[in-house]
This record gives structure tokens, C-alpha cells and sequence, in this order.
């Protein structure tokens, strides 16, 4: 493992030896998701590359050079603009409440031209970005403290809570849980997530009451699908005829029939993992299920190698998010979560998540870059 | 320093336990994954088979009906309906309001289109009209640049050619109603129709075939994509009747000159029924296509009961043609020989019951050739006194009385022949000897339907054979078909010379000066018929009517006035066709039944295609009868 080295110490690698540091293995595997994706919409579309397959390549090439450039950025820049990032996005998401409070009903977008913008999406790697920031600036100690942790919890729930009131829980727990990541990783004491988590459990009740109706049907409905097999059951019954028809080695590529007979409403999105499962079966599921794996474990060993907390955070954060993307959208599609709206990292048919996914992988490439470089708490180079 | 090591360390102890959860959760996914991919992937393929396979019946043509020449009797033929898409149409009314133009449609269906529009798929075909004449189909063609999504659908639905003729041997099909579901998928198909009367119920199974199936698969809104596999189903098979059309029609228009009649004739070694009437008749065309409520209710009140097959539901008392069982119980229990006389007063005393001859003054003397003949009921009263009940119900039943005959007919009645088991047991009395005496001129509680007493005398003249009646063949009648066999049945046992007794009065009954049918012989002299007239009685005359003289039948109310009956047989010397005809309240039955069986015995024989008696012998035997 070479990244593992010890290289000398550097202070500001020079750009043509930045390009050389770019870890070109992380870039082939996530091109190989997206590419399984590519497939996958081309059979979604009944063997078309119109409507989706052909856009979203075209958005993967847009997003692999934002990559690139996003990773060759020196890691001081990124650290610098963290909050002024997150910030963009709590206003945009704000910007979204307010158009949906003046009567344009719950558009969670915003019409950039190129695609349509989802703030939420961008929140969940800005998020990332600025947690990495705060603790970076922290030492063990500071962390102890808990009026400390006023400051990253607030980052955690203001667009936590604007995502919610869209209502969007799927995202509003993303955000959650990648606040978690952050905090856990940053090295809160284990007690204040017991604390916090008993908490959490205790409002349960309460906020079930704060549900929307379809939410709650949701949540119901993933408890026990077959008792409104047409109706809100609908979904995760077809989800599972399709991946159980699928058996081991898939019914053929472009050969589902749960996809190609419409069984399954929007199959290009958030249950894409299904057309992959009917068509290459078990084989098919495993091998994306690897990838993602070998992604996340390659940007936790970039997250062990940096020498800097901020590299450290900001990389296994983005993992983590990825993970959480990965994990959720496929214990949905399972059977195994309830069905909330969150896409198949990279897979799913979807600029924004894309764009985001790749940005943040770019973040990721950034720290592996600049892996050897030591900054102090003001983000400078040097130790404290 | 020291801080950023221990704070490294602990990110990396943290980074590992997190990454190991990862890990483990990533595990489940590809425990749950195998767990529905391989463990209960046959469930599921089942279930995805049943998503998108879909099994659509295929309904078979049904089986014509030919009469015995092959004549059509029952067919189908292209029911153009019209059909919409509403998904291809656009404005839905507009449509409507343009077809309408061309080929009226009622509020009713309008009403009923719309809603249907509302509640199906838009790919969904609806039903607008049925029926369409070829005028309107072309002029829907003709216009239908203007009516996109509008369609002509080719069916199938059923005709009757000849309409009233054959109304009530061949029946008719319907709609299947609730209780007539048997699980079978084809009769849940929304145009099946099934026999609901006649061969048509009769034969329903043969006539029906076997459905056939494609397979198709759908989409998720139910669109057909394409053909998967089609199984090849059967059509009904054919079924031929015995019935002669030409004949039958002729019954049909000879009987319609009365109110209400039936008459059946049947070939007497074959048991053939090659014409089975009941007049008034329907026309079963109004069922097929559904019939109207007003159409309905004019057929269900008309006190005529023209929906009810009279030849076989229908139960009279025999009356006089009753009088040949009597006879042949007499002479084969040995009670009388033919010469042997009974004198006729007018009238029979039994203890302190006095019974009627029609004869007031009575007949004289009378032996068997002469009671037939003239009909005598005293010397019958007599007989039926020395028979016995229990020797002369048995014999009632070898010829066919009293239980139903087995023609391939539904709802056919049993008629009834009393004995002393069946009034304890229907009546709880005991049966008395006044009884027996009623019972010998075919009045009291013998019943009997037209179709029982033509097979009576088919087994009266035919030798004493058990024909069987049939109403159906295997095939057509061809050409030179080879005269029928006279022993397809077995022998009943009746000596030959009662038989000839028996004949022989019959004979004399349209033959002789004085018989009571000697105004239907035929004067022409090529052809003699025998036969016997029976009037039976609907009513109690009482004694108190009888003083006062008894009431003229034209004088009576319709449905009391006496029921006409004739039995007929012909030709006399080599029996080969008989008949019974029944005419409900038409008075006496030598005056109103006999012509009639008359007219239609000779136009049976002329009509008679396998000349089994030769025109020259007819012509040499003809003159030199009994006269």
C-alpha cells in the first residue's frame, strides 16, 4: 500500500506532482459504478440511451473533471471556504422553503439550466465540509467540553430541520446520521451518544405525532407491506418480486419484466438498484455492492493516511455520507428501511447527487493529495 | 504534539470501529439479498410470472343445428358491434354525438358509455352499440376519418333462421345467469351465452366446445405487449335433429289455426320425431340478443303459455285415446276375447254410482271393433272393471305412460297413471272401484302428455316393439338412405292378435260408417289412416247440470271447454308413422283434433323420404279395405 508510506514531509506540492498524486484506482472504480449505472438506465428506457443514460454521462464527465479540479485545489482553500460553502447551501435551502412558502407547493429544487439544483443534496457534503472545519479546530480537550458541541450541533440541526419541514426525512436523517459520523469520529465521549440517542428514543412519540399523514403511512407500510398491497405497499412489493425474480444469476440485461412492464414506477431513481438485481441477479447486486465498498474503504485508509485532522474528518466524513447513501437507498429497495427518497449514490438517475458525490470524492482525492501536509488549528501550515 | 497524536489515535481507533460497522451493515445487505434472491427466489418468480402473464380465453364458435336434411336451425352469425377507445377519441361526447347521427343510440347507452369511460382504463374497449345493421356499419366506415379510436368489432352471436317454427325444440341461448356459474372461466366472459331451453339446453355441453387460451403479457396498466403462447380450443360440435323443417313448419301453421295446441309425429320403428309442435310458439331470436321486458311480459301473461313446450310439458287427460291400454289389458289378461259383447244402456251402474256414456241412449251390444269404433264408454268402464287397476297401470307403463319418455328435451313431465300406492301415498285415501271405472275412458287421475300418447301408438302399430323417441341423428339424412330396420327394439310381449284387435279398431274409427272419426277418412282412396278420438274433460259435470241438460262447449268459458285429442297412425296396412295431437280446450275430438292429425299424417307420408311403402301398393290396398 504505497499511499500508506511515509513520504517526507512536503509543505505545498507543486500542481504537476499534485496531478501524479491523484489516486487514478479510486477514480476507475467510481467510474465503474457509474458506469454499471450508465447500463442500467439504458435498460430502464427499454434499450434507449434517451431519456436518462446519455444526460447522466454527460453529467459524469462534467462531474469527474470537477473532481479532478476539486482534488488539485490546495487543501487550505477548501479548509478556508468550508463555512462559506455551507453556508451557500443553507441558503439556498432556505430559498427553496421560501418559493415552496409562497405557493409553488413542495419544489425541492431550484432551475439552474444544466440540471435542477437540490439543495438538500449539496447540504449533505457542505455539511461534511464545515464539521470537518469546527473540529479541526478543536483538541481533544475542547471536544470534552460540551459547550463546545453547542456550535457543530446547531450546523447538524438548522438544515436538518429546514429539509424536514419540506418535507424530506429521508435527507432530514441523512443529515443526521452524518452529523453523528462526525462527531463520533471527531471524538465525542461514547456517554453523550448514549445520552443523546436515549433522547432521541424518548421523542419518538412525539415526533411521530409531527409526521406528515403519507410519512406515517410510510413507516406503517414498511412494517407491513402486503396490508395495502396496491396502494402505499405497492412499491416495496414490486421492489421485492423484482429482485426475487432475479435470482442468482438475473433474468438477462434488458430482460426484466417487473422493469420493462412498468411494474415499478420510478425505476431510474430511487429503486434503480431493482433493474440491476432482476437483470444481473445476485451476481449483479454483489459486484455494486463491492465497488461501493472498495470506494468507502479506499477513502477511509486516505482518511488514516492524512496527516492532518481536517484531511482525516473531512475523508471519512464523505465515506461515511457515501455509505449512508449506498446503505439506505439499498435497505430500502430490500425491504429492510423504510422507503424514504434517497437516490443510489452515482447509480441513480439525478445531477445534483451526482454532482454532489463526485464533488465530494473530489474533497476525498484532495486529502490524499495533500496527505502529507501538517496544518495547525488556524488552518496554517505547521503544528500547534 | 502530544494532542495531535493522541487525537490521531483516536480518530484511527474510531475511523476502524466505524469502518467495521460499515462493513457489517454492508454484510446484511448481501445476507438479505441472498435471502430473496436465492432462498425465496421461486416465490418470487411466481409472483413476477403472475404480474405480467395473463390468461385470456379464447371463446368457441358454437355447434349449428341442422334439422334432418341438414337444414340450418340454429347458426351464428357476425354481430357487428361498435366499439370505442376513449384514449384515441378525444372529446368523448362529440364522438358520441356523431355516432349517434349514424346509428341512434339510446340515452341509456349513452349514459351507460360515459360511465364506463370513467371507470376502466383508457385502452379499455367499450362496448357501444351491438347489433349493427350493414347499413350502419358502412356508413361508420365511411366516416371514419371523423372518428378516430371508434371500431368495428366482428362477434359472434346466434341466429334462428326459422325463427317461431322451431322455437321450442331448438330453445335458445342467454346470458348466463348467477346461479348457472360453475366455476368454469368462459362462462364469466361478458357476451357468453348459453342454452337456456330446448337442444340447446339439452345439448349445451357438445354444443359449447372447448374454450381456447393466449396467453399475453401485460404491462402494469394491463396493456397487452405481445402473445406469449395460444392454446387452440375446439368449436362446439353440430348436432343434427330428426325434425323434419318443411314438416314442422307445416304442423306449425296447421296448429296455429287454433288457440292452443302440441302434436308430435313420430316414425314408429325408428321412434324418430320428425315433427314436434306446441302452438302458440316464440320466436327464440328475441332471446338471443336479449330479450325486452315488454316482450317478455307479453310472453310470460299470455294464458296460452306460449313459452311452454305443450308436446312435452304439457299433461292432459287422455280421455278416449286412453281406451286402446284398456283393450289391451282386457285381451291380454285374457278378461274378454274381441268377440265377446258388452251391452251399452247409456249408462253404468256400480253400486249406487251411476256412470255416463256420451251416448245418451246408449250403444247396444257392443264387441271390441265396435266399442273402438263408436267409442262406447260403457263397454270400457266395463273392461277397466274387469282389468283392475293393478293389472292395467303395469300395462299403461310397457307402453310408455306415466314416466317420462327420455327425449332430449329439458323440463319434459312424467304425465301419471294411478294405481292404489300412488293415491295412499300422494292422496292418503284408498283407491275405489269407481276409480278404476273413470280411469277406463282416460278420465280421473291419468295424465298423459302428446309426446307420451304418439309413442303409445307407435307401440300400438309398430308390432309391439319399446320404441324409444329421438329427437336427434348422428348425421344428416343422406340420399337413398336404406329403409330403417323394424326391430331396432325389443319386443314388448303382446300377443300379435291383440294387437290386430286393437289395430282393427282403430282402422274402423276413420274407415268404418258410424266410427267417430269417419269424416277425416280420406275420400281420395290412395291412403288409409286409423286412429282415435278423445275429448277429455276439464270439468266436473254435476248431477244437477246434467238434469238441465248439459252446456254446450262454445257456450262454456275458454279455459273450461273440453280438451280435443286424436292418436293416428298411417298407413293402416304397413304402419310407419304416428301422431297425437292435442288442442287445449278445443272441444270435441273428432271434430277439432282429428282433422288435424289428418292433414298432418298425409302430409307426413307425402313428404316421406325413404318410400317405404311403395305409392302402388298404397293405391291397390286403398280400395279394397273394410267399409
Amino acid at each position: 500500500m504505497s499511499m500508506l508510506e511515509r513520504q517526507p514531509r512536503a509543505t505545498t506540492p507543486l500542481l504537476l506532482d499534485r496531478i501524479w498524486q491523484i489516486s487514478w484506482p479510486l477514480v476507475l472504480l467510481l467510474t465503474a459504478i457509474a458506469g454499471i449505472g450508465f447500463a442500467l438506465l439504458y435498460s430502464a428506457a427499454g434499450g434507449s440511451f434517451q431519456p436518462w443514460a446519455q444526460k447522466q454521462m454527460l453529467r459524469f464527465a462534467l462531474g469527474l473533471t470537477g473532481l479532478i479540479l476539486v482534488a488539485l485545489v490546495d487543501l487550505r482553500i477548501w479548509l478556508r471556504l468550508a463555512y462559506v460553502i455551507y453556508a451557500v447551501a443553507l441558503v439556498l435551502l432556505v430559498a427553496v422553503e421560501v418559493r415552496g412558502e409562497i405557493g409553488m407547493g413542495a419544489q425541492r429544487w431550484i432551475d439552474v439550466g444544466l440540471l435542477q439544483l437540490q439543495p438538500s443534496e449539496v447540504m449533505k457534503i457542505a455539511l461534511v465540509l464545515a464539521l470537518a472545519r469546527y473540529f479541526h479546530g478543536l483538541d481533544l480537550d475542547d471536544i470534552g467540553r460540551p459547550v463546545l458541541l453547542i456550535v457543530p450541533a446547531a450546523l447538524v440541526l438548522a438544515p436538518a430541520a429546514l429539509v424536514l419541514k419540506q418535507p424530506d426525512l429521508g435527507t432530514a436523517l441523512m443529515l443526521g446520521a452524518c452529523g453523528g459520523v462526525m462527531f463520533f469520529i471527531a471524538g465525542v465521549r461514547m456517554w453523550k451518544f448514549a445520552v443523546v440517542l436515549a433522547g432521541l428514543a424518548a421523542m419518538v412519540p412525539v415526533a411521530w405525532e409531527f409526521l406528515r399523514d403519507y410519512q406515517k403511512k410510510r413507516v406503517l407500510t414498511f412494517l407491513n407491506p402486503e396490508a395495502d398491497p396496491l396502494g402505499a405497499g405497492y412499491h416495496i412489493i414490486q421492489s421485492k418480486i423484482a429482485l426475487g425474480s432475479g435470482g442468482l444469476f438475473g433474468k438477462g440485461y434488458l430482460l426484466g419484466s417487473q422493469t420493462h412492464l412498468n411494474f415499478l414506477p420510478e425505476k431510474q431513481t430511487d429503486f434503480i438498484f431493482t433493474i440491476l438485481a432482476e437483470e444481473w441477479g445476485l451476481v449483479g447486486g454483489l459486484v455494486l455492492l463491492g465497488l461501493y465498498m472498495l470506494v468507502i474503504l479506499y477513502g477511509i485508509l486516505i482518511a488514516l493516511r492524512s496527516q492532518n485532522q481536517f484531511g482525516r474528518l473531512l475523508a471519512m466524513g464523505v465515506s461515511s455520507t457515501l455509505f449512508l447513501y449506498a446503505f439506505i437507498n439499498c435497505g430500502m429497495v430490500m425491504g429492510l428501511l423504510p422507503v424514504v427518497g434517497v437516490p443510489l449514490a452515482l447509480v441513480s438517475f439525478g445531477g445534483t447527487a451526482m454532482l454532489t458525490i463526485l464533488f465530494g470524492m473530489g474533497l476525498v482525492m484532495a486529502v490524499y493529495v495533500h496527505r502529507d501536509m501538517e496544518l495547525n488549528r488556524q488552518g496554517e501550515i505547521g503544528t500547534d | 504534539m502530544r494532542q495531535d497524536r493522541s487525537q490521531a489515535r483516536t480518530f484511527t481507533r474510531r475511523a476502524l470501529l466505524l469502518g467495521g460497522g460499515q462493513a457489517l451493515l454492508f454484510c446484511a445487505l448481501g445476507a438479505r439479498l441472498y435471502y430473496l434472491q436465492v432462498v425465496e427466489a421461486s416465490r418470487y418468480t411466481m409472483l413476477a410470472d403472475e404480474n405480467r402473464i395473463n390468461v385470456r380465453l379464447l371463446p368457441p364458435p358454437r355447434g349449428h343445428v341442422f334439422d334432418r336434411y341438414g337444414e340450418p336451425l340454429a347458426v351464428n352469425v357476425e354481430n357487428y358491434r361498435l366499439v370505442l377507445v376513449p384514449e384515441q377519441i378525444g372529446d368523448l361526447e362529440r364522438a358520441l354525438d356523431i355516432i349517434d347521427r349514424i346509428a341512434p343510440l339510446g340515452e341509456a347507452d349513452r349514459r351507460r358509455v360515459l360511465r364506463e369511460a370513467r371507470r376502466k382504463r383508457g385502452f379499455v374497449p367499450i362496448l357501444v352499440r351491438g347489433n349493427l345493421t350493414w347499413d350502419e356499419v358502412a356508413r361508420i366506415e365511411v366516416n371514419a376519418v371523423d372518428l378516430p379510436g371508434v371500431a368495428i368489432d366482428p362477434g359472434l352471436s346466434r341466429r334462428y333462421p326459422q325463427g317461431e317454427v322451431m322455437g321450442h325444440v331448438v330453445g335458445y341461448v342467454a346470458a348466463v345467469a348467477e346461479h348457472e356459474l360453475t366455476g368454469d372461466p368462459l362462462l364469466e366472459l361478458p357476451d357468453f351465452r348459453i342454452g337456456k331451453d330446448g337442444i340447446e339446453r339439452f345439448r349445451e355441453t357438445d354444443l359449447r366446445g372447448l374454450a381456447g387460451a393466449s396467453e399475453v403479457e401485460i404491462n402494469a396498466y394491463g396493456r397487452v405487449i405481445r402473445e406469449l403462447g395460444r392454446r387452440s380450443g375446439h368449436a362446439g360440435e353440430p348436432v343434427f335433429l330428426t325434425v323434419d323443417l318443411e314438416l314442422q313448419r307445416y304442423v306449425g301453421q296447421r296448429l296455429a289455426q287454433e288457440r292452443s295446441a302440441a302434436a308430435v309425429v313420430i316414425d314408429v320403428h325408428t321412434g324418430e320425431v320428425v315433427s314436434l309442435a306446441s302452438s302458440p310458439g316464440f320466436d327464440p331470436n328475441l332471446f338471443s340478443s336479449g330479450i325486452s321486458q315488454a316482450d317478455w311480459n307479453t310472453l310470460r301473461q299470455d294464458p296460452r303459455a306460449p313459452l311452454a313446450n305443450k308436446a312435452i310439458m304439457g299433461q292432459y287427460a287422455p280421455g278416449s285415446t286412453f281406451k286402446m291400454m284398456v283393450a289391451v289389458a282386457a285381451l291380454e289378461t285374457k278378461a274378454i276375447t274381441p268377440e265377446q259383447t258388452i251391452h251399452c244402456p247409456g249408462h253404468y251402474e256400480l253400486g249406487e254410482q251411476r256412470f255416463h256414456c256420451w251416448k245418451r241412449g246408449g250403444h247396444g251390444p257392443m264387441n271390441m271393433h265396435d266399442a273402438m269404433k263408436h267409442s262406447c264408454d260403457v263397454y270400457f268402464y266395463e273392461l277397466a272393471r274387469r282389468v283392475g287397476i293393478d293389472r292395467l297401470a303395469p300395462m299403461c307403463r310397457r307402453f310408455a305412460l306415466g314416466e317420462p319418455t327420455g327425449i332430449e328435451l329439458p323440463a319434459e313431465r312424467p304425465g301419471l297413471i294411478p294405481s292404489r300406492e300412488w293415491k295412499l301415498q300422494a292422496r292418503k285415501a284408498s283407491w275405489v272401484q269407481g276409480e278404476t271405472v273413470l280411469t277406463g275412458i282416460g278420465q280421473g287421475y291419468v295424465l298423459t302428455t302428446p309426446l307420451q300418447l304418439a309413442v303409445m301408438t307407435a307401440r300400438l302399430v309398430n308390432g309391439g316393439r319399446a320404441v324409444v323417441p329421438r329427437l336427434t341423428r348422428p348425421a344428416a339424412m343422406r340420399e337413398n338412405q336404406p329403409p330403417p330396420r323394424r326391430d331396432l327394439f325389443p319386443s314388448l310381449g303382446i300377443s300379435p292378435q291383440t294387437l290386430a284387435a286393437v289395430r282393427d279398431g282403430m282402422a274402423a274409427v276413420v274407415n268404418e260408417q258410424g266410427g267417430t272419426a269417419y269424416a277425416i277418412r280420406l275420400r281420395d282412396g290412395d291412403l288409409r289412416i286409423g286412429g282415435k278420438t278423445g275429448t277429455s274433460q276439464v270439468r266436473r259435470i254435476s248431477m244437477a247440470e246434467r238434469e238441465r241438460g248439459v252446456r254446450r262447449n262454445d257456450e262454456l268459458p275458454w279455459r273450461h271447454r273440453d280438451h280435443a285429442l286424436f292418436v293416428g297412425y298411417g298407413p293402416v296396412d304397413a304402419p310407419r308413422y304416428a301422431v297425437s295431437v292435442v288442442v287445449e280446450h278445443g272441444g270435441g275430438g273428432s271434430s277439432v283434433a282429428a282433422p288435424i292429425a289428418r292433414d298432418i299424417l298425409v302430409e307426413t307420408l307425402r313428404r316421406d323420404p325413404s318410400r317405404l311403402v311403395p305409392p302402388s301398393r298404397v293405391v291397390a290396398e286403398g280400395t279394397g279395405g273394410r267399409s
